[in-house]
């Protein structure tokens, strides 16, 4: 086996978006990861999300690491270029991928082997330097590929599949993305798509550095009692903050919602972000308080989700760059070749 | 005693404190005497300290136009207490010894076969300056201004550089005169001068230009069209990306207020330097990072994957002094073996071997041309002595016909027409496939990049076949990269010569001048500067048409010697290592000592020739 390709056959009456896409066109290979896995949710959430916003696939760029998610990238958007690239690496691939071509959409997919172990330098400035991307960690606590080693965002107490109890802290990289300067972070659960497709297309839209945190189950290896990233535990501990509706401009608003239960986000793109808040005096625009709330819960043993924090004038790296708006690959010689008659006063100064 | 006597050809070295604002001074100096129209080359010798260690600047004056270090010091202007002793041990006996005799020193301090100029320095400037920086500082122009009436130094240029220096801020200028003038005056009125060393004007230098190499760097980027450059500080390297970002300040922005067309961004590690330059190459932009060996170090899992998912790189190596943190601030030429064969696996990368500041720019501008062509990383290895030296070079020339070769890419236009498109399908048969950017068409030219196996339409394998195939593909790739690579440069003897002498890089200055003194002495030899990794058969022709070559370079293991006996599968008896490591730069007094005695022991006689009449 090499590849297994779906085939292209579909219902006729599928939907289409307004590009005239179905789902289906915004589909990849057949997964090779193991039945149930919640990364394969998060890649039918990607699908839906992108399938809603009309986006074009092959002006989406999907980057990855290495592991059982950074596999995932060749299970969505096959019209799009991808890069599997190396351990924990896959941060300073996609800032230069965005340099070179601020035009494309930009998605990073990543695990918490991934991003808190090996990677968590990159991980950790890429956030700081507030590159244009959706950057998500499809976080099951465990290394799945190596065979249910502990990751570095396991939980301090939880229990491995073999037995053995982790002694060392969790890292949550929702909160470091708060510290570090992300202006769109996120937490979700694979197994709550009605959450998840929201929040994937508010990171999308988003004009800066987006990070969304998904919980997704390992089957294999960190489903059991005592994990504290199984199916049943996350239910049964997951506190929503809000639910997200992205509305895109072209799109008339048609939500209607009860007066002061909603916090309205306008963003660059003219896209509005409306969040229906379900825990009483949340506030998505506060740093601090997103900080405070998420590890105040966390002490009560409860997984704070939803959109946990937005920026709504947020920057990227280009402006703080002052690049030009054309892609600086499009550019040629005229551009960026000063000519000779440069180099002439360039000699002269130097005599 | 008797003094040492030369016109135009000595070298006066400086020693000073580090942090004490003598290199502009030592510069304006070197600067004045090649505004006489006398070739200088200049070198820092400085340690890995911002402040309070001691550093040199080593000046040679050569009328005929050696650049190389020569060694030794005919006068030593002994500034820092600290290596007093070491300093004074290394003028060549007949020499001079310029010193600040402010605070007397006992007899036995000095050498009786030197001739010692003292000048109570810090007393002058006391006398004269108030502020404690400011006589610190002009303590500087002093002694140059001294220095300019013992080697009879036109004054006249050297006021005419100062004018230029602080053009615009004319507050400074007539301090700065100021201070220039006491020194000459005091030293016409107390000391001998002319020294036995003098400058007399001459028309050596003409349109040459006087430039670093790190700078030279710089601007090939910027002139190769790289658009992007992540780099994270090390020395000796850090000012390629500095320059560049200066240069890009002054050419690269918009004219129309359109922004920067470039991106610089220092990364938080030489890993993410390299993943930045992998990214954007592979999104068809031109990137480049510098480093220097230990950069190279972490970056090789990265270069591994851009070798085998064939992603343009271009990765600046100015090499100093390894292993490790090694000797951070002296020069080597130790990266070769492992920038050839960087990374895990099978891997073999293009180097480009630039004798000087001049050939940077050149080959820094081919490098960005050649990774696009072979998709591939290749590496530009320059080394401290090129790097953080100014050198005497022709003019830059930049042939403005000339297009950047964007290599194998389909475009929208070719996917539409339908061309068939397999990321890794050898189509011309020459190891290099078609690639398309991200983002080019709707429906045709995705592919995945992956570090895994894949077959020739990038689909993910382990089937043993398909890896096979494009290892070989790789290469053959490498194969067609002779034909792109800087030609070696072939220096012939002249006559027939049984041995030869293979040599690259900053050694090139100083074999210039050990083949002349060889040749001299009626030593034939054959010279060969190799510029690039592959080598072109005629490298390893040159090796196998001759008894006996010699592999000049500045490492401990003879590093290409081991790479041409490797790739070109040559005779290890016929080929020999001449080394010098110790982080000086290689002289041509070591090669020409070193070639001799190895000839000798081959039964060489050199044919004396006679003696021109009048010699």
């Amino acid at each position: 086996m090499t590849y297994l390709t779906k085939p292209k056959l579909h219902h006729p009456e599928l939907p289409a978006n307004a590009l005239g896409f179905t789902r289906r066109d915004y589909e990849g290979t057949i997964s090779t990861l193991c039945a149930g896995c919640g990364h394969d949710s998060i890649s039918a959430a990607i699908i839906q999300a992108c399938w809603e916003l009309a986006i074009e696939p092959h002006r989406v760029a999907k980057l990855s690491g290495i592991g059982c998610s950074s596999k995932t990238p060749t299970y969505f958007l096959d019209k799009s270029h991808g890069f599997n690239s190396v351990h924990g690496r896959m941060p300073s691939v996609l800032t230069g991928a965005n340099l070179a071509n601020r035009d494309l959409i930009y998605l990073g997919v990543s695990g918490d082997g991934d991003s808190a172990s090996i990677g968590l330098g990159q991980f950790a400035h890429s956030m700081r330097r507030g590159v244009n991307m959706t950057y998500i960690v499809e976080n099951n606590g465990v290394y799945g590929l190596t065979k249910g080693q502990f990751s570095a965002t396991a939980d301090r107490g939880s229990k491995s599949k073999r037995g053995a109890l982790n002694t060392e802290e969790g890292i949550d990289l929702a909160i470091l993305a708060l510290q570090l300067g992300a202006t769109y972070v996120a937490r979700s659960f694979s197994g709550d798509k009605a959450q998840l497709v929201p929040l994937i297309k508010g990171a999308l839209t988003h004009p800066g550095a987006a990070f969304l945190d998904v919980i997704s189950p390992c089957v294999a290896f960190n489903n059991h009692e005592g994990s504290t990233r199984s199916y049943d535990y996350v239910r049964n501990h997951n506190e929503a903050v809000n639910r997200l509706d992205v509305i895109t401009v072209r799109k008339e608003i048609t939500a209607e919602y009860p007066p002061g239960s909603v916090q309205e986000v306008r963003q660059h793109d003219g896209s509005m972000l409306h969040l229906r808040k379900l825990a009483e005096d949340y506030d998505a625009s506060s740093r601090i308080a997103a900080m405070s709330h998420v590890q105040s819960r966390y002490a009560h043993g409860e997984i704070v989700t939803g959109l946990l924090y937005v920026e709504a004038d947020a920057d990227d790296l280009h402006a703080n760059l002052g690049t030009t708006a054309v892609p600086l690959n499009g550019l040629g010689e005229k551009e960026l070749c000063p000519g000779q008659a440069a180099l002439d006063r360039l000699n002269a100064s130097l005599r | 005693m008797k003094r040492l006597e030369a016109v135009n050809d000595f070298v006066v070295k400086f020693a000073n404190v580090n942090g004490s604002g003598s290199a502009s001074a030592n510069t304006l100096f070197a600067k004045a005497i090649m505004r006489m129209g006398v070739p200088v080359s200049p070198r820092n010798i400085f340690p890995s300290n911002i402040q309070g260690l001691p550093t040199w600047y080593e000046v040679r004056v050569s009328e005929s136009g050696w650049q190389g270090r020569r060694g030794g010091a005919d006068l030593m202007v002994a500034m820092n207490p600290q290596t007093w002793e070491k300093d004074v041990v290394e003028i060549e006996p007949g020499g001079y010894l310029f010193y600040d005799s402010t605070k007397p020193l006992p007899a036995d301090k000095f050498r009786d076969d030197v001739l010692v100029l003292g000048m109570p320095l810090t007393e002058i400037c006391n006398a004269a300056y108030t502020d404690p920086r400011q006589r610190q500082l002009f303590k500087n122009i002093i002694y140059v201004g001294a220095l300019a009436a013992l080697l009879d130094i036109d004054i006249a240029e050297v006021e005419k550089l100062v004018g230029e220096q602080y053009r615009g801020k004319e507050k400074l200028l007539e301090p700065n005169l100021k201070a220039l003038h006491l020194g000459r005056d005091y030293a016409l009125e107390h000391l001998p001068c002319p020294l036995g060393i003098t400058v007399r004007r001459s028309d050596k230098v003409g349109e040459k230009i006087f430039i670093e190499g790190n700078y030279a760097t710089a601007l090939g980027a910027v002139y190769g069209g790289a658009t992007v450059c992540a780099w994270y500080p090390i020395t000796p390297s850090s000012s390629v990306a500095e320059a560049f970002a200066n240069h890009c300040r002054k050419l690269r922005v918009d004219p129309d207020g359109g922004g920067n067309n470039f991106a610089i961004v220092q990364a938080e590690d030489e890993l993410a330097s390299i993943g930045m330059v992998i990214g954007a190459g592979w999104n068809g932009a031109r990137a480049f990072t510098c480093t220097s060996g230990p950069g190279v170090s972490l970056m090789t899992e990265f270069i591994g994957l851009a070798y085998f998912a064939e992603i343009p790189a271009v990765i600046v190596n100015v090499q100093r002094a390894g292993p490790s943190t090694g000797m951070p601030t002296r020069t080597q030429q130790a990266d070769v073996l492992s920038c050839a064969y960087a990374s895990h696996g099978d891997t073999k990368h293009v180097l480009l071997f630039p004798e000087d500041a001049r050939e940077a720019f050149q080959l820094t501008a081919d490098a960005l041309d050649l990774a696009d062509r072979l998709q591939t990383p290749v590496f530009v290895l320059t080394d401290l002595d090129i790097g953080m030296n100014e050198r005497l070079c022709r003019p830059l020339r930049w042939d403005d016909a000339r297009t950047y070769d964007r290599g194998k890419v389909l475009d929208h236009d070719d996917l539409e027409s339908g061309k068939r498109f397999g990321r890794y399908l050898d189509v011309d048969d020459d190891g290099i496939t078609y690639r398309t950017y991200p983002g080019t068409h709707p429906k045709r030219g995705s592919f995945f990049t992956r570090g895994t196996s894949r077959d020739r339409y990038a689909r993910y394998t382990e089937e043993g076949s398909a890896y096979v195939d494009n290892m070989q593909r790789l290469l053959r790739k490498f194969e067609t990269a002779k034909q792109y690579v800087p030609e070696p440069i072939l220096r012939d003897a002249g006559r027939p010569a049984r041995h030869g002498v293979i040599y690259y890089g900053s050694t090139a200055c100083a074999m210039d001048e050990a083949l002349a003194e060889l040749e001299a002495e009626g030593i034939a030899l054959d010279a060969l500067r190799v510029r690039a990794f592959p080598f072109q058969d005629s490298v390893i022709d040159f090796v196998n048409a001759r008894e006996h070559v010699f592999v000049v370079e500045q490492n401990r293991d003879g590093q290409l010697r081991t790479l041409l006996l490797t790739e070109g599968a040559l005779d290890p008896a016929r080929l020999s290592s001449v080394v010098h490591y110790d982080g000086t730069p290689i002289t041509a007094r070591f090669i020409r000592r070193e070639i001799e005695e190895r000839l000798s022991a081959f039964n060489v006689r050199p044919l004396r020739r006679t003696a021109a009449a009048g010699e």
